[in-house]
């Protein structure tokens, strides 16, 4: 029972210690929110496990990455150095907004192109529609309906109704 | 022993699938109705067939019969009777044959029904409909078989799967099963898959009826558009059924807190429903206008090769990599299929294109017609731009050795400002007349709405100033629902002013008397509403985390939450819960208790975050347990996200397939609809028959 007492009394020492030497070490005694951590894991990728953004991600690597940033944070590293850090460690597959350089553009450019050849057919085919329209000119007024053939219609309509 | 009847059941299936399909395209090709006549009845067969393998799996699950692979992998003694029958569609080899029992069962409603109007054309709907049905059952036959015993092979490590007894093995049963993926025991995903493969197989049905006009030649007539007008449309609201469902699933249970996530899964099955709903729109124009022929072909095609390629990505747990899809069995099997269908149905419409002309022309540059073309356009962008994101990390590891993510700020950016563009085309085309609108009258009907959104969008950019783009989107969906609130008090009024009908009751008879225009209208309403979701999502959705000792609070947007205290106790279907007891306050008045949890499910080692909510029409409060000390449970850590109009998502899905249902309801008089009809001859039917 006191061999139990004392290995507490020893454990919990040491592990004060060791906070005070952490403490000491960061020196800055400025300790990142959870809110700054997951305003950067939000913008990077889990690299194991597929497409889970970091900041939700509950996987203990994911667990560890995240304290990571904050050790980062803590050290006074920039958003940019932290994501630039994790892409040269764990390639450019960490970013969830993929890059707007070389091959990878490709991603954003084909759209923008799908996108102004699909106006282009719609124009074209719309002309096409209009092209062949020789039955009826464009501008010939309709001709006036005899008054008995519009008063029909208009019983007939309202029976529909 | 069951199961055994379940095995030949489906190699009769697929014998009888495949006779169908060969035997109906040779009845069809030499004109030979007895050929048809047995094809028919080795649908019905097959469909008999399939069924009974259906049922001797779901009868394996439910009485634990572990000797099966499929049966271990996927059920378990802790799971309840009906989570074991739902199991069917809990893994691939379930899935596949599912989906192929469908597809069989609508393929012999298909055959059922009258042949009057499409007996030149059914044999080919035959021939595609089951051509489909049987590479899914081949599938489950030679692939992914759930039947499949498993075996202990002399000095190996891992249990085979396999059908017949390898060399030097014994069979292994289990003591008892993996049981569910713990996160699929949800009634979102118990209900998303077969809604979901409903839709899809549903869309194969139209797909039919169009290569049998391509292949008879008739596809210069439109009748087979108006054949499957209500398959179409099933299809659809299935299809979105589906959406919507896992939406909620992924909401409730994934624990990230949102519906949403563009995953690759996800798109696969949106891209399907973006084609549809384009296809849905673009076939009225053939139908009123004798227009858009080519379109509606191409964009059915494209919706049954995104079927294909849905069901292979959700089916084979995706390509993640281009490594993982070689291992699949399935995946070079999809390829294949995907491809050959796809070359041959291109193939054949451009054999057929100039029996797709159009009968009409147009005499305008603004009319209903360009208007609808244009949102063909913008869905086939978005289909693309969605396509282009999922497949492109596969494409640039092919290329450049190098894996890249496209995540959700990719999708938000390219295909917001393309929704953005549906939105304004949904609220104005239902005031486009056909052929010509003058620009006059389209100011006249379309000012009040515009102004009226013009004023809301401006005093919302002027509550918050923060997010100029929100202001843009609201303006437009306001907008869009003004429109359509307008279109109906409109026939409302004329209704009230000419046969003095009270509100209420013209709202009803004009709902009744014109069902496609108005059902059309709420489903528009329904979109709205489930788009304003995505608009709180995008632009207003607030989140924090924080560690919490006992009595501390976590504050966020005039919310605050209150740690109280943590539990841990054994709860059900086999699962440690670790539990948080949480007092949510607003302005100092208690709101509600929230309990958000962490579940840990032991012998699937699964954890689940299950959030804690409190609901509103305006926004969710969403608590999620993220984190806590593990001993003595003092502290814990919480994440809260405050989640702008998501419950709208829920309730425009109710509106939309009420809508739907409205739109599709058969009309007492088939003459009024085709009254409605602009199209006075039909001008193909002189033409003749094709070549």
């Amino acid at each position: 029972m006191r061999d139990k007492a004392l290995l507490s009394l020893v454990t919990i020492l040491a592990s004060l210690l060791a906070v005070a030497t952490v403490q000491a070490q960061e020196g800055t005694g400025y300790s990142p929110t959870d809110d700054e951590v997951n305003r950067i894991a939000k913008q990077l990728y889990c690299p194991v496990c597929p497409n889970t953004p970091l900041d939700v991600c509950e996987t203990k690597a994911c667990q560890d990455w995240r304290a990571q940033i904050r050790d980062q944070l803590a050290g006074g590293w920039t958003e940019d150095q932290i994501i630039n850090y994790f892409v040269d460690q764990y390639g450019e597959r960490v970013l969830a907004e993929p890059r707007r350089s070389g091959f990878t553009s490709l991603v954003w450019i084909l759209p923008i192109l799908a996108v102004a050849l699909g106006v282009t057919v719609a124009v074209q085919v719309v002309r096409g529609w209009r092209r062949g329209s020789p039955v009826v000119a464009a501008d010939e007024p309709v001709a006036e309906l005899p008054p008995e053939t519009v008063a029909r219609l208009e019983r007939e309509l309202r029976e529909l109704l | 022993m069951i199961a055994d009847i379940g095995l030949i059941a489906l190699v009769l299936g697929l014998l009888l699938s495949a006779y169908a399909t060969a035997a109906s395209a040779y009845g069809g090709h030499r004109n030979r109705p007895l050929f048809v006549e047995s094809a028919r009845n080795a649908v019905l067969g097959a469909f008999g067939m399939l069924t009974l393998a259906v049922l001797s799996l779901v009868y394996s699950l439910v009485t634990l019969d572990f000797s099966r692979a499929y049966v271990a992998d996927v059920s378990s003694r802790a799971m309840s009777a009906f989570l074991r029958a739902t199991a069917l569609w809990g893994g691939q080899a379930g899935s596949i044959l599912f989906w192929a029992w469908i597809m069989a069962g609508f393929v012999a409603v298909v055959s059922l029904r009258k042949w009057d109007r499409d007996r030149e054309l059914m044999p080919w709907v035959i021939a595609v409909a089951m051509g489909t049905t049987t590479f899914f059952v081949g599938l489950s036959v030679f692939v992914s078989n759930p039947f499949a015993k498993l075996w202990l092979e002399q000095g190996a490590h891992e249990l085979t799967p396999a059908v017949f007894r390898p060399e030097n093995a014994v069979a292994y049963i289990p003591e008892d099963g993996q049981g569910l993926n713990p996160l699929l025991r949800h009634f979102g995903m118990i209900g998303h898959p077969p809604t979901t493969y409903v839709g899809f197989t549903g869309f194969v049905i139209p797909f039919a009826f169009a290569m049998a006009a391509l292949i008879t030649g008739r596809s210069s007539q439109d009748d087979w558009i108006q054949t499957t007008r209500r398959w179409t449309l099933l299809a659809w609201v299935f299809l979105s059924i589906g959406l919507i469902l896992g939406g909620r699933w992924a909401y409730d249970v994934l624990g990230w807190g949102g519906f949403w996530g563009w995953d690759p899964v996800e798109n696969a099955m949106l891209m399907p429903w973006l084609t549809g709903t384009a296809f849905v729109h673009s076939v009225m124009i053939q139908e009123k206008r004798g227009m858009l022929k080519v379109w509606n072909m191409i964009l059915i095609i494209l919706t049954y090769a995104l079927v294909i390629f849905g069901t292979f990505i959700t089916r084979t747990g995706l390509v993640s990599s281009v490594h993982a899809f070689a291992k699949s069995g399935l995946g070079p099997a999809f390829f294949l299929f995907i491809g050959v269908t796809f070359l041959a149905s291109m193939g054949l419409l451009f054999r057929r294109l100039h029996t797709l002309r159009a009968d009409h022309e147009l005499q305008g540059l603004l009319s209903r017609e360009s208007v609808f073309l244009l949102q063909n356009v913008l869905f086939l962008a978005i289909t693309f731009a969605v396509f282009w994101g999922t497949v492109f990390p596969m494409i640039s590891e092919l290329f450049t050795g190098t894996r890249i993510s496209v995540g959700p700020p990719y999708y938000r950016k390219v295909t917001g400002p393309l929704f953005a563009g549906l939105v304004l085309l949904m609220g104005m085309a239902p005031v486009f007349a056909w052929r010509r609108q003058s620009v006059r009258l389209l100011i006249r009907s379309l000012a009040p709405p515009l102004l009226l959104s013009l004023l809301a969008g401006g005093l919302w950019a002027y509550g918050h100033r923060q997010h100029p783009g929100s202001a843009l989107a609201l303006w437009l969906l306001s907008f869009a629902i003004l429109a359509v609130l307008f279109e109906f008090g409109k026939g409302i009024q004329a209704r009230r002013r000419s046969l003095g009908e009270g509100a209420v009751v013209a709202l009803s008879r004009l709902l009744a008397r014109n069902r496609r225009r108005y059902g059309g209208s709420l489903v528009h309403l329904g979109v709205v509403m489930i788009a304003l979701a995505f608009v709180g999502d995008a632009f207003f959705k607030q989140e924090t985390q924080g560690p919490l000792g006992q009595g501390e609070s976590l504050n966020l947007a005039g919310y605050s939450l209150r740690y109280e205290g943590l539990r841990q106790y054994y709860g059900s279907d086999g699962r440690d819960v670790l539990e948080a007891t949480t007092s949510l306050y607003k302005d100092g008045t208690l709101l509600r208790q929230l309990m958000p949890r962490q579940d840990y499910f032991v012998v699937q080692q699964q954890p689940m975050t299950v959030p804690g909510v409190y609901g509103t029409l305006g926004e969710d409060v969403y608590v999620l347990l993220v984190g806590w000390e593990e001993i003595g449970l003092q502290r814990a850590t919480f994440k809260m996200y405050i989640n702008p109009l998501i419950n709208w998502a829920w309730l425009g899905g109710a509106l939309l397939v009420l809508g739907t249902v409205v739109a599709a309801w058969p009309s007492r008089s088939a003459t009024a609809s085709a009254g409605y009809a602009l199209r006075a001859t039909q001008p193909a039917a002189a033409m003749g028959q094709g070549d």
